[in-house]
C-alpha cells in the first residue's frame, strides 16, 4: 500500500497537479465499463457511477438518499406550475468556465432533446427562463410535486463548453454517434475526469476547487480514484483478495461467504432499490426471433401467465442468487414510495398450469424465443437467463439465449430488437412514478412517457393513470392511483418480475464508504487509510 | 522406406519395426489406451453419458452445485458433480471433449493440408517462388501461433454481426488455429521435398513426362509423410490446448457448444466458493488428454527417426 502512496503521489508531483500531503488513490472496479461520459446519454447506473463523482446536479443526495442544495442552494415551487432555483454563487467547471443561470438553461434542454435518455427527468418541463445570472425559473406543463427529485438526476454541463465542441446534443447511442462527450467531460463535480481508456481504466482526480468541500458532511479524503472494470468474477475477487484493487462493487454472490472471513476485507449489505424483471415484445405482429410466424404469442396473456407460472422463483433466490434477493411480484421495491405489499403477490410456480395455458392458447407443442440478457449488468444476470431459459424449455417455450456485453445488449434493447428481455429497474426518485411512466406508460412521445417500454406495452387506462400519478396533488388519490397500476401491472403481466437486488459492497478494512441504495459509491464521502 | 509402394511399404513398417517399438513401450500403451478412451467416450457422449447438459427440458437449478460423489451431500446421480446450473459436470467433459477434439482434429487437418500444399510447391519449384512462400513463413514464425490464432478471431469477431459469428465461430476457431500453424509443416515437407526432387525416380517420373502435380502428390509427398505424421500428432496436443486457451479467454467457441476451455473458464469463477469440482475435473480431463496426444507423438518420433533405432 505504501509504494502505491509513493507512486500516487510521485504521479501526482510531476503530472504537476496540486501536490497533496498525503495522497490517497482507490482503486475499485467492476464487471462493466460505462458505455458513454455524456451525461445526458445514458441513463445506466454503469455510467452514473462514474459521471456522478464529475458533474453536480442543481439538487444533489444525502447519505439516506433525501435531497440536499447541490449546484441550486435554494428552491421553491412559486406557482402550482413555477419552480424557483437559486443557483450557488462562484461556481467552476473544471476548465476554468464560470458557472451560471446560462448553463443551467443549456443543460435542461439537452436533456430535453429527442436523443437524451434522460428525458424521464425533465417530461414536464415547458421551459426553463433566466431569470438573472443566478436565479432561473422552470415552467412545468402540469403542476409537478416531485419536479426536485427528478432534478437529483440532471447533471449540469458548461454551456461554452459544449458549444465549442459541438455537443449541443446528447450523443445517440443507438446509432452508435462517437462526439466528443463520449470521452471528455467538464462538470463542477468532486472530481475530474484525467485519463478515460474505455473498457481499460478511467481516472478521476480529485477537484480541489469543488464548492463541496467547504460544505459539512463532504468529509471524503480521496484524491485520486482509478476505475477499471473486470468482467471475469475470480479475477475481480482475486483482485480485491490480494490488493490490487480496494473496492468492489458487485462481488460474485458465490464468493461473499469467502469474502466475509478473509482478514482485511469488509463486506457491506443493503438491498438495493432496483428489481429485475423480463420484458416482451407485445406489440409486433410477429415476433421477430421465434419460430412462430404470422402472430406474436406474447400478445396471448395465457402465453405471458405461463412464462410467469413456469419460473421457479425459490430455486433462482436460493442457487443463482444465493439468498441474496428479495423475491417480488410487483414492479419496485418497498423503499419506493406507491408500494404497496397487497400488489406484491406473484403468480405461483406451477409448471403443469404453465403447460396447460400454453395449450388453451393454441401452442400444446410450445414454441421458440430468442432471450436477450445483458452479462455484466446485474448481479448474474446471465446465470439468471440460464436457469430460467431452461425452466421456460421445460414447459415447452424453447428458449435460445443471447447473453452479451452491456455495451451491445442495451444499443439492442434500444432498437427495440429484441423479443424477450432481462432488465433490472433502479428508481433514483424514490417515486413509483419514475417506473410507471418510464416502463409502463405508451410511447406517445411526451418526453419520459415509455422511454424504456420496449416491448411496447399498451393499455389506455395505465396510460390515464400515469397522467393522473403525474398531476395529482392529493397524495392520498395519487396513492391509490399508483395501487390501482400496480393491480392492473398484475393482471396484464407486462413483465414478469423476479425480485429486488441486494447488494454487497467489498472492500478492503482501509476504505470507509457509506453503502447506498442506488448502488452508487459516493467517494467524496470515501475515507481511504 | 518404400519408394514406390507407397501403400504397402507403410503397412510393412505397420506390422514390424513400428508396432515392435509400440508395444514394448508400457508408457505409450497407456497413453494410447487413455487417447484412445478419450476419443471413443467424447464420440460417443451422446448415447453414453449419464445426462444431456444441453437439453435445458433436463435440466433442474435445484440439482445445482452438487459435489462429487463421494463428498457429503454427493449424489449417486451425478458421479462427479453439478455445475452452477445443475448440469452433470462428467456430461458436460464428454461433450466438451468432442467440441475440443473435433477443433483439435479439424484444425491440425487444415494446417496439415495448407502445410504440405505450399511446402511441395515451394520444394518443387523452387526459385521465386520458395523464396516468397518461406519469407512469409518466416514472418509468420516471429508472432506466436496463440496470438495469430486471437487476432484473426477478434478480427472475424469485428467484422461479422453477432448472430452470424455464433453459428461459424466453431469454424472460425479452427481456421484460427488451423492457420497460426502451417509454417511447421511446410518448412518440413520443403526441406524433405528438396532432398526427394533430386533423386533418380523422380527424375524417372519426369522424363516419362508426368505433370508436376502428378509428381508432387503421387512420387514425392508419400515419401515426406513421416515427419508429417509426426509434427500432425504433436500438434493436436497443441491445437487442442489453443482451442481451450482460446475459450478461456471468451473468445473461442459459443457457450452454447462449451468445449474444455469454457468449462475450465465457467468452473473459474467458482475456484472462490470452493466448488472447485466445476473447473477441475474439466482441467484433469484437458491435462490428461494433451499429454497422452504428445507422449505418443513423441514416441512417434523416436520410432521414425532411423537415427534412433
Amino acid at each position: 500500500m505504501r509504494v502505491h502512496l509513493l507512486a500516487a503521489a510521485a504521479a501526482a508531483a510531476l503530472l504537476g497537479s496540486i501536490a497533496h500531503a498525503d495522497a490517497r488513490t482507490v482503486r475499485w472496479a467492476a464487471s462493466g465499463d460505462p458505455n458513454t461520459m455524456d451525461p445526458h446519454s445514458q441513463n445506466l447506473g454503469t455510467v452514473t457511477m462514474v459521471l456522478q463523482q464529475i458533474y453536480d446536479a442543481l439538487i444533489m443526495r444525502d447519505r439516506n438518499l433525501g435531497l440536499q442544495p447541490g449546484l441550486a442552494t435554494s428552491w421553491r415551487q412559486v406557482e402550482p406550475t413555477r419552480w424557483r432555483f437559486e443557483l450557488r454563487r462562484g461556481v467552476r467547471f473544471h476548465n476554468g468556465n464560470d458557472f451560471n443561470a446560462d448553463d443551467v438553461v443549456f443543460s435542461i434542454q439537452r436533456a430535453l432533446a429527442p436523443t437524451s435518455n434522460y428525458g424521464i427527468f425533465v417530461d414536464t418541463v415547458a421551459e426553463v427562463v433566466k431569470v438573472d445570472d443566478h436565479t432561473v425559473e422552470i415552467v412545468t406543463k402540469i403542476p409537478d410535486p416531485i419536479l426536485p427529485n427528478k432534478f437529483a438526476s440532471v447533471y449540469i454541463m458548461d454551456k461554452e463548453w459544449s458549444e465549442a465542441n459541438n455537443v449541443r446534443q446528447p450523443q445517440n447511442t443507438r446509432a452508435r454517434e462517437e462526439t466528443h462527450t463520449v470521452r471528455n467531460t467538464n462538470g463542477t463535480g468532486a472530481y475530474r475526469l484525467s485519463i478515460r481508456e474505455p473498457d481499460v481504466r478511467t481516472v478521476l482526480v480529485r477537484n480541489d476547487d469543488w464548492w463541496g468541500w467547504k460544505e459539512p458532511g463532504n468529509d471524503g479524503n480521496v484524491t485520486e480514484i482509478i476505475y477499471r472494470p473486470i468482467t471475469s468474477d475470480a479475477t475481480r475477487i482475486a483482485a480485491l483478495l490480494s490488493g490490487e484493487v480496494d473496492f468492489v462493487l458487485d462481488p460474485p454472490l458465490q464468493d461473499l461467504e469467502r469474502l466475509r472471513r478473509a482478514p482485511g476485507v469488509t463486506v457491506l449489505e443493503g438491498p438495493e432499490v432496483r428489481t429485475i424483471f423480463f420484458a416482451m415484445d407485445v406489440k409486433r405482429d410477429e415476433l421477430l426471433y421465434s419460430n412462430v410466424k404470422g402472430k406474436n404469442p406474447f400478445k396471448d396473456l395465457r402465453v405471458r401467465q405461463a412464462l410467469y407460472h413456469a419460473i421457479d422463483i425459490e430455486a433462482i433466490r436460493s442457487r443463482v442468487m444465493r439468498g441474496n434477493a428479495i423475491v417480488t411480484g410487483t414492479l419496485f421495491p418497498p423503499q419506493v414510495n406507491g408500494y404497496s405489499k397487497e400488489q406484491d403477490v406473484r403468480l405461483p410456480f406451477n409448471a403443469d398450469r404453465a403447460r396447460a395455458l400454453l395449450a388453451e392458447a393454441g401452442y400444446p407443442q410450445g414454441f421458440e424465443v430468442t432471450l436477450d440478457c445483458p452479462n455484466n449488468r446485474y448481479i448474474n444476470d446471465e446465470a439468471i437467463c440460464q436457469a430460467v431459459a431452461a425452466m421456460w424449455t421445460r414447459v415447452g417455450v424453447t428458449t435460445r439465449l443471447n447473453a452479451m456485453p452491456l455495451a451491445n445488449f442495451f444499443p439492442k434493447i434500444q432498437r427495440e430488437d429484441t423479443s424477450i428481455y432481462l432488465l433490472g429497474w433502479g428508481v433514483p426518485t424514490l417515486d413509483a412514478l419514475y417506473s410507471i411512466q418510464s416502463l409502463l406508460a405508451s410511447k406517445d412521445g411526451e418526453p419520459g412517457n415509455g422511454i424504456w417500454n420496449y416491448g411496447n406495452y399498451s393499455n389506455p387506462r395505465m396510460d390515464e393513470l400515469t397522467r393522473i400519478i403525474k398531476n395529482e396533488g392529493d397524495p392520498e388519490k395519487r396513492t391509490a392511483a399508483i395501487h390501482e397500476a400496480m393491480r392492473i401491472y398484475r393482471e396484464d403481466v407486462p413483465h414478469i418480475p423476479l425480485h429486488h437486488q441486494m447488494i454487497p459492497w467489498a472492500m478492503r478494512s482501509t476504505v470507509s464508504i457509506p453503502h447506498m441504495a442506488n448502488n452508487q459509491p459516493y467517494w467524496r464521502w470515501a475515507k481511504v487509510n | 522406406m518404400a519408394a514406390f509402394a507407397p501403400a504397402r511399404g507403410l503397412s510393412r513398417v505397420f506390422d514390424s519395426d513400428l508396432w515392435w517399438s509400440f508395444t514394448r513401450s508400457p508408457v505409450v500403451v497407456v497413453s494410447a489406451v487413455v487417447a484412445l478412451t478419450m476419443i471413443l467416450s467424447a464420440l460417443l457422449a451422446p448415447w453414453i453419458a449419464p445426462h444431456d447438459p444441453f437439453n435445458l427440458a433436463t435440466l433442474d437449478l435445484l440439482d445445482a452445485f452438487t459435489p462429487p460423489v463421494w463428498l457429503e451431500e454427493g449424489n449417486w446421480r451425478f458421479l462427479l458433480g453439478t455445475d452452477d446450473q445443475g448440469r452433470d459436470v462428467l456430461s458436460t467433459i464428454m461433450h466438451g471433449a468432442r467440441i475440443s477434439l473435433f477443433v483439435g482434429f479439424a484444425s491440425v487437418l487444415f494446417s496439415m493440408t495448407l502445410g504440405i500444399s505450399l511446402g511441395l510447391i515451394a520444394g518443387y519449384l523452387g526459385g521465386t517462388t520458395d523464396a516468397v512462400l518461406m519469407r512469409i513463413a518466416d514472418i509468420q514464425l516471429t508472432f506466436p501461433s496463440i496470438l495469430v490464432a486471437l487476432l484473426i478471431d477478434g478480427l472475424v469477431r469485428a467484422m461479422l454481426p453477432r448472430e452470424l459469428h455464433d453459428q461459424i465461430a466453431l469454424w472460425v476457431v479452427i481456421f484460427a488455429i488451423g492457420i497460426s500453424n502451417w509454417v511447421q509443416f511446410a518448412r518440413t515437407v520443403r526441406g524433405s521435398t528438396l532432398v526427394e526432387k533430386n533423386k533418380e525416380y523422380v527424375m524417372a517420373a519426369r522424363v516419362i513426362g508426368l505433370s508436376p502435380v502428378r509428381i508432387m502428390v503421387s512420387h514425392v509427398l508419400p515419401n515426406v509423410m513421416g515427419p508429417v505424421l509426426v509434427i500432425a500428432t504433436l500438434n493436436l496436443g497443441f491445437a487442442i490446448l489453443a482451442e481451450a486457451t482460446l475459450s478461456f479467454l471468451g473468445v473461442g467457441v459459443p457457450p452454447t457448444q462449451p468445449s474444455l476451455g469454457t468449462l475450465i473458464r465457467i468452473g473459474n469463477d467458482f475456484l472462490f466458493s470452493g466448488e472447485w469440482w466445476i473447473t477441475l475435473f474439466p482441467g484433469i480431463t484437458l491435462a490428461v488428454m494433451v499429454l497422452s496426444v504428445n507422449l505418443l507423438g513423441d514416441w512417434l518420433r523416436d520410432a521414425l527417426n532411423p537415427k534412433l533405432r
